[in-house]
């Protein structure tokens, strides 16, 4: 005798055709922490591009914001499954960063105070589809949430968005940062599901 | 002559490293080199895995993702794990 067990499916997608596989909506922001939290001042913060040439084009928190920071509004995809619709953010386009910033290499590799690292294609960072970001909710980010800059790549798993950001760095090859190291996926699209290896 | 067995030559002693608790175990930071018990590392799970960092230098000793019917495990923030054998 055997039994057919069907595969749960509820109503996690609520109809929502704004809600990616395997996400469920939440009205919260749930902190997500994989170490001691960086208590980072903007007086003493610093963001550097580095290239192949090994010029660094650094920026303070004052030259940050001269870029010009915009309004954002998106929806958040985290791979511990919840996602935020409407998020209302504030920050400075990659697109201004990079204008000056001249590298043959395709991919970045995202660095953090406190170490945290996570890799992407320098396309994913460019045409408006990243920014660093410095407001979120209205409110100057707490440092629990990636304060006073965080990297914000909607697009992907929200991984990529790394907090605490203080540099990208260019390379020629896809290389892997820390939870990519460790069993998530190299690029995390979340309407393909792309979680793990 | 060297000669080598395939992987299938671990099952006996891995499964023999894997019993017994392994919070009683000890392992060498490879970051600042300190030797430590486990249940003295620092875990924080509110992550999208868990994360095990030493003690006296907040280098990341091991990662565990639990990825449905898969589990990720990373020990490669340790140099070396010394486990007690059962009684
Ligand atoms: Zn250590």
């Amino acid at each position: 005798m055997s039994f057919v067990t069907r595969g749960f499916s509820g109503r996690r997608r609520d109809d929502n055709p704004r809600l990616p596989p395997g996400q469920t909506l939440v009205n919260d922001w749930p902190v997500l922490s994989a170490g001691p939290t960086p208590r980072v001042g903007t007086a003493e913060w610093e963001l550097t591009i580095s290239d192949e040439t090994g010029a660094d084009h650094r920026w303070n928190w004052d030259q940050l914001l001269a870029l010009g920071v915009e309004d954002v509004t998106v929806d958040i995809h985290c791979v511990t499954h919840w996602t935020r619709l409407d998020m209302a953010w504030r920050g400075v386009s990659l697109d201004r960063l990079f204008e000056n910033v001249e590298s043959g290499h395709d991919f970045v590799m995202a660095h953090s105070y406190g170490g945290y690292t996570t890799n992407l294609p320098l396309e994913d960072l460019l045409d408006g589809k990243a920014w660093i970001a410095t407001e979120a909710d209205g409110e100057p980010l707490d440092p629990e949430h990636g304060g006073p800059a965080r990297l914000l790549v909607p697009h992907l798993y929200f991984w990529k968005s790394a907090k605490w950001i203080r540099g990208l760095t260019m390379m020629p090859d896809d290389e892997p940062g820390f939870w990519e190291q460790n069993g998530y996926h190299f690029y995390g699209d979340p309407w393909k599901e792309e979680r793990y290896w | 002559m060297s000669s080598h067995l395939d992987g299938n030559a671990l099952a006996g002693a891995l499964s023999d490293v894997f019993q017994g608790d392994v919070t009683a175990a000890s392992a060498r930071c490879a970051g600042c080199g300190a030797v430590s018990v486990l249940a003295e590392a620092m875990v924080y799970p509110d992550a999208p895995g868990l994360v095990v960092r030493c003690a006296s230098c907040d280098h990341v000793l091991a990662t565990i993702v639990e990825a449905g019917d898969r589990v990720f495990l990373s020990l490669s923030g340790m140099s070396t794990i010394e486990l007690r054998r059962r009684p």
